[in-house]
């Protein structure tokens, strides 16, 4: 047991880490805070040195009031939501099957994994003209030798198109997850059920999927973490067109395109908002889970 | 003895480290267009002659636009030049951010400059940046399928003749579409397009009092029209096509007819990348009778941010690549089509450019663009393509953006022109103009 004189030691040394960590938070927060208060117009020659005008809540009220805010929560959620759900149903799928022994298992794995570690930016771009484009793509050419008419998919289903293309980066990371967890799930139990006449979809919703549990709070809670910003896959494919501009985008916007980064630290403001009130949900959605 | 040798190693590498630093050394933000790029490749026969090392950072024009904007409104230092457009220089020069190009040499011969771009490159009179090539937008189309299509292009056609042409090339069981035009959201890709046919409509942004125009009539026919024309005549998902997506389904042989950037005419009829190099004509871009023809005016120029230490070296390399030598260094190593176009005017009265198929419709184009008088009805401000006030980039991708989702049909046209009228007048209300 530690005594009161090593505790406080331990604390002294601690302390340096704390104060960079809280640093590192707490002063790009405070600036944006203060930035959200001002009118900041760095084309019209706002700048720090000469002084930011004070505007009060002008910048959240003119955020909240654009008509392109509430189309973007939308858009953020139904992004953020359908990810979630292919990346969790296909993983647990994809975690059962290479649980599996079969021949090649060890370069399947490797190959199942290789698409988290392509940069989005990367993966966007073979995405939208290897894949997706309607006259040079794959997907246009396997159309066409079916004699249908190839889709424009990024700007007749952009939302999904942009699911898809951030699903396949995310799924890896899902599927390692529950991966390890089915395989730390006792095989005598799973027997043990089979003798006693379960059927295997039975033994995968009363035994697999309750054991996965855990996992998958953790895959949505970590994923959601990550979606809620994500950038460049938007930014690379439809440029925030076609009901693609999630609130990241939309901040994006307002700061670099219309060099407002009084009205772009307001919507930042909000987006903090909202990732805690979405965090705030999941938790109590999926916090029974956590606790058991 | 290892302590002697690691002494040496480190001495060795310390001296190592110090000589590029004697040596100057320029960092250039650039975009990645064709002619930049064979810039480049010229790049070391400059440091040959000076002396002075270049370090490129080139980006794409979207990026670019991003990078060098937050570079010089935060003072961020890290480009000694910058490549910026006609929109950027008359407002960044009004804010002091730029080095003025009063003093450059004699040999450099700054009147020579074609008076458009001088004019489009300057405030107050001052020149601040030096175009490295100018472009203004023309027709090109395939002559042998014009043939086919058993019609003629006059010089100065109209939109209805582009409307019939387009119908009567298009040929969708063997690919080819009969025009290709820019749909991609962003102000300087779909954005300036759909701007200059409306010019050519007798629309405008603004009226006088800087009210947005999108609820008038001539918005409205200009939308329709442009949307049922590709409806028509169209390649698929044309809604996410720029000026690349275009130029390289043109050389595929997939389009019929191109309206879009002169510069792009050396990229066309170049065999090495286009496999329909022999059959291009061109025309001046399309109006509809009103006495505005539909092309813009652009250039990328070379631009010193203020505040650079390397200021005497930034300006030697930009009398180097946009100087009369730098043309014919590039005539003599790759052919004159090549060269860097709509910048001098001395090239337009070179007997061996004259020759070149696309140069005097370069010209008579960059020569129909007016800046300072883009529109039917009178406008209270100055740009054909844009308008040149701060705020426009921002309004102008969000229209975009609304214009991009109408062509998708993911909204009706008038949908489109609502939500850009709302959204154009509650930014200026924002800005103060209103």
């Amino acid at each position: 047991m530690a005594t009161q004189h090593a505790r406080s030691a331990a604390r002294l040394m601690m302390a340096p880490a704390v104060v960079l960590l809280l640093g590192w938070m707490l002063v790009p927060l405070t600036m944006t805070l203060y930035f959200s208060f001002t009118k900041y117009l760095p084309l019209r020659g706002d700048s720090l040195d000469r002084g930011l005008d004070w505007v009060g809540f002008a910048n959240y009220a003119r955020f909240l009031g654009s008509s392109s805010f509430w189309p973007s929560v939308q858009a953020t959620l139904i992004i953020v939501g359908g990810v979630l759900i292919v990346t969790v149903v296909l993983g647990i799928l994809l975690a059962i099957l290479l649980d599996q022994p079969f021949w090649g298992q060890g370069i399947v794995r490797l190959l199942v994994i290789a698409p988290f570690f392509v940069m989005p930016t990367v993966s966007a771009l073979v995405w939208k003209n290897m894949f997706m484009d309607p006259v040079n793509g794959i997907l246009a050419h396997l159309w066409r030798f079916f004699g249908a008419q190839p889709v424009s998919w990024l700007s007749d289903a952009s939302v999904q198109s942009i699911v898809l293309i951030v699903s396949w980066q995310w799924l890896p990371f899902a599927t390692l997850i529950l991966l390890t967890a089915i395989q730390s799930l006792n095989s005598e139990q799973l027997e043990a059920a089979e003798m006693d006449g379960a059927s295997p979809l039975e033994r995968f919703w009363h035994i697999v999927l309750p054991h996965l549990s855990r996992a998958i709070t953790i895959v949505v809670l970590i994923q959601t973490i990550f979606l809620l910003s994500i950038f460049a896959e938007i930014f690379v494919t439809t440029g925030g067109a076609f009901g693609t501009r999630t609130l990241t985008y939309l901040i994006f916007q307002r700061v670099v395109d219309s060099q407002n980064i009084g009205l772009g630290s307001a919507g930042g403001v909000y987006a903090i908002i909202l990732a805690n009130i979405v965090a705030f949900f999941l938790m109590r959605i999926v916090g029974s889970n956590l606790d058991r | 003895m290892q302590f002697k040798n690691l002494l040496g190693a480190a001495t060795a590498l310390a001296l190592f480290a110090t000589t590029p630093a004697l040596a100057q050394t320029i960092t250039i933000a650039t975009v990645n267009n064709g002619d930049m790029i064979r810039m480049q490749g010229y790049t070391d026969q400059f440091t040959a002659d000076t002396g002075i090392k270049v370090e490129w950072v080139t980006l794409e024009e979207n990026v670019l636009r991003q990078r060098v904007t937050t570079d010089i409104t935060t003072k961020g230092g890290q480009f000694d030049i910058m490549t910026i457009g006609m929109y950027e220089t008359p407002i960044w020069g009004a804010n002091g951010w730029l080095v003025p190009l009063n003093d450059l040499s004699a040999e450099y011969d700054v009147d020579d400059i074609l008076p458009a771009m001088r004019g489009g490159l300057s405030h107050d009179g001052t020149l601040y940046a030096a175009p490295f090539y100018g472009e203004s937008s023309m027709v090109m189309y395939r002559t042998d399928l014009m043939k086919k299509a058993g019609l003629e292009m006059p010089t100065a056609p109209t939109w209805e003749f582009i409307r019939k042409a387009a119908i009567a090339m298009t040929d969708r069981a063997s690919d080819v579409n009969g025009v290709c035009l820019r749909g991609k959201a962003g102000w300087g890709e779909g954005g300036a397009f759909i701007t200059v046919t409306a010019n050519s409509f007798g629309a405008r942004w603004f009226d006088e009092d800087w009210n947005a125009q999108f609820d008038q009539p001539e918005w409205a026919a200009a939308l329709n029209f442009y949307v049922d024309l590709m409806k028509q005549a169209g390649p698929p998902g044309y809604s996410t096509n720029g000026f690349n997506e275009n130029l390289s389904l043109f050389q595929q042989g997939k389009c019929g007819m191109w309206i879009d950037a002169t510069v792009a005419a050396s990229f066309v009829t170049n065999p090495k990348d286009s496999s329909v190099a022999d059959k291009v004509g061109f025309a001046l871009a399309p109006d509809t009778g009103l006495g505005k023809r539909s092309n813009w005016l652009w250039a990328w120029a070379l631009a010193i941010p203020a505040g650079t230490k390397q200021e005497a070296a930034a300006k030697t390399f930009i009398e180097w690549a946009t100087s009369k030598e730098y043309i014919e260094l590039v005539a003599a190593k790759e052919g004159w089509a090549n060269v860097p176009p709509g910048a001098r005017t001395s090239l337009y009265a070179n007997p061996e450019y004259q020759k070149v198929s696309f140069a005097k419709m370069t010209l008579d184009s960059i020569n129909a663009a007016d800046p300072t008088n883009p529109t039917v009805k009178p406008v209270p401000y100055v740009g054909i393509q844009f308008v040149a006030i701060p705020e426009f980039a921002g309004i102008a991708t969000e229209v975009s953006q609304e214009f991009s989702a109408a062509y998708a049909g993911q909204q009706s046209v008038e949908d489109a022109l609502a939500k850009a009228q709302a959204l154009t007048n509650d930014a200026m209300e924002a800005a103060g103009y209103r």
